[in-house]
């Protein structure tokens, strides 16, 4: 009894390790896939060149151009609202009805399929305050797309304020405004900021809302203002993989671009990780 | 004195506005849905809408728009994904929790995170080059593009939720409830197996129907890696377009204001009050058991 309890113990604890070393090797095999494959494609001139025959040689630097511009307008809107929010959230809301439907519309605005938010966009900012297809209305969509998350995570870094910073300032006579802007926010930044990296990585890797709101299958200059259609990576990815007339011909150039898709999401939240962890050295 | 008092009364104005702002995009977002979506029954009955399998909207003069096959599209393709992604999942968190030193944690749990960050075009990419031959060959099908390559891709894109709700669930376990356990001989596998996770048995469902929201609402890995087809699968091994695919693909090409338009809307309907439906699930369910001692 006691040694086939030992067996199912050591059978049992070994499936554990097992679960976790698969999960590792998914993870593993996609990294090793992209990178193996991808690298020979990622060059100097594959980052800073444009598109050539199709698509079928040349560069992607329209595509890194687009995609940065789209995520600096989602930061732009994203960013300010959602730690406005967070603020309130954690500062003034006391726990009345508004502020329990504020929490229960942020949480479910997490779960929102991202098409979903791709055909908000579509009716309110493409068509609604007839932005078209441009920059802004798709930068806006992920804007929105990103909120539940930048709210979630400020209201975190919030929350690690100890109450005495804030009743230092309110003792010497400062409004509540004062106490936050001086004491609390400073305080919280590193954590904001780890926050809304993340999110905006996630931004910058999303294809399905900025489908329908302003992404260009190719070209041939870069937008000159936010009201111009742009080319995205992750886009450029789909239609590569999926959409191109020659697409095993094209395979190396989607294989460097999702490397450099991969290498700016993970850079990203390696930039997130540092300040995180520096953010807490300096605690102790 | 009375400047900054009028300053502290509007930043307090300005950011509940913003905190409230969350509220109106989430209504917004359901009037929106259903002021386009409704439309689509002026000409299609809900019946045919929601049982009818036939989903032809360009057919000439005899258009239909049945979205039941792609709904059981989208409900076998996460249904697929569960099986691989909850032991997974469980296991993974019960690993972390339970036996993984707090160095190796403090390794694992990033590279998990990592497995979250990768985006979804770039794991669709990865069910069309590395996936879909591999089940070709294995299962000698003509191409690997169907509803099990989904699966397993969704199940990859879920594991991070499941494992980090799940592994959250199993932490809050009390420590008596583990060592009373052992006190009364009880060795490590039986005490997880038989009192932490049914301990945890709440959150650990939460963290499965969290991680089924996220394969449902999926939209590029599956529109890339299933096959798209609208007709109802059989197995596994059929081709499926799911109704997030399905509102990708052509949403881009139907004309404004036509019958095909708005039954895309009906569809985001459809899965808006489906994921609003699973969080509050999830909600209740997490919040149902609570320990403390």
């Amino acid at each position: 009894m006691k040694f086939g309890s030992q067996i199912t113990q050591f059978i049992g604890l070994r499936l554990l390790n097992l679960a976790i070393l698969i999960v590792i090797a998914f993870l593993g095999i996609i990294l090793w896939d992209i990178v193996s494959k991808g690298w020979s494609t990622s060059d100097w001139a594959f980052i800073t060149g444009f598109p050539r025959s199709g698509m079928m040689e040349g560069g992607i630097y329209p595509a890194i151009a687009g995609t940065a511009l789209v995520t600096i307008i989602t930061t732009l809107f994203s960013v300010p609202l959602g730690v406005g929010a967070a603020i309130y959230l954690n500062e003034y809301a006391r726990d009345s009805g508004l502020n329990r439907l504020v929490r229960a519309a942020i949480r479910n605005l997490a779960g929102v399929p991202s098409i979903v938010y791709g055909l908000f966009g579509v009716v309110i900012f493409v068509q609604g305050m007839q932005l078209g297809t441009s920059v802004l209305a798709s930068g806006l969509t992920l804007g929105l797309l990103t909120l539940p998350y930048i709210v979630t995570t400020a209201e975190e870094a919030l929350k690690s304020v100890p109450h005495s910073y804030r009743e230092g300032a309110l003792a010497l006579g400062a409004t509540q405004w004062e106490a936050i802007r001086t004491n609390v926010l400073p305080s919280a930044v590193p954590g904001i900021l780890t926050g809304s990296i993340l999110g905006l990585s996630r931004a910058a890797g999303e294809t399905a809302p900025i489908l329908f709101t302003g992404v260009a299958f190719y070209q041939r200059y870069l937008p000159a203002n936010v009201m111009d259609e742009f080319m995205a990576l992750p886009y450029h990815l789909y239609i590569l993989s999926t959409q191109h007339h020659a697409i095993t011909e094209v395979r190396p150039i989607a294989y460097g671009t999702a490397l450099v898709l991969i290498v700016l999401v993970f850079v990203l939240n390696l930039l997130a990780f540092i300040i995180r962890y520096r953010f807490q050295q300096g605690n102790h | 004195m009375r400047y900054r008092e009028f300053i502290n009364r509007l930043m307090y104005r300005l950011l509940q506005l913003m905190a409230v702002s969350a509220v109106l995009i989430l209504f917004g977002i359901f009037t929106m849905l259903l002021w386009n979506g409704i439309r689509t029954f002026e000409q299609v009955s809900l019946t045919d809408f929601f049982f009818s399998s036939t989903w032809n909207p360009s057919a000439y003069g005899d258009a239909q728009y049945g979205i039941l096959s792609m709904l059981i599209s989208t409900l076998m393709v996460t249904f697929g994904a569960m099986l691989i992604a909850v032991p997974l999942g469980i296991g993974c968190a019960a690993y972390l929790s339970e036996m993984a030193s707090r160095r190796l944690r403090n390794i694992l749990k990033p590279t998990i995170e990592l497995l979250a960050a990768i985006p979804s075009v770039a794991v669709g990419f990865i069910g069309i080059v590395l996936l879909s031959p591999l089940l070709a060959e294995v299962f000698k099908l003509p191409n690997g593009l169907n509803a099990l390559n989904g699966s397993i891709l969704l199940a990859i894109m879920s594991l991070p939720t499941i494992i980090t709700v799940a592994e959250d669930a199993i932490q809050a376990v009390p420590k008596q409830f583990k060592e009373a356990s052992y006190s009364l001989g009880a060795n490590k596998w039986q005490t997880l197996v038989k009192v932490t996770i049914p301990s945890a048995y709440s959150g650990i469902i939460a963290a499965v129907i969290l991680g089924m929201g996220r394969a449902i609402g999926e939209t590029m890995t599956v529109l890339m890696a299933t096959g798209n087809a609208t007709a109802m699968p059989r197995s596994f091994f059929d081709p499926v377009q799911t109704m997030t695919a399905t509102i990708a693909i052509e949403l881009g090409e139907v004309p404004f204001g036509t019958t095909h338009y708005f039954a895309l809307f009906a569809i985001g309907a459809v899965l808006f009050l489906i994921s609003l439906g699973v969080n509050i699930l999830a909600e209740n369910i997490a919040a149902r058991y609570r320990y403390s001692i």
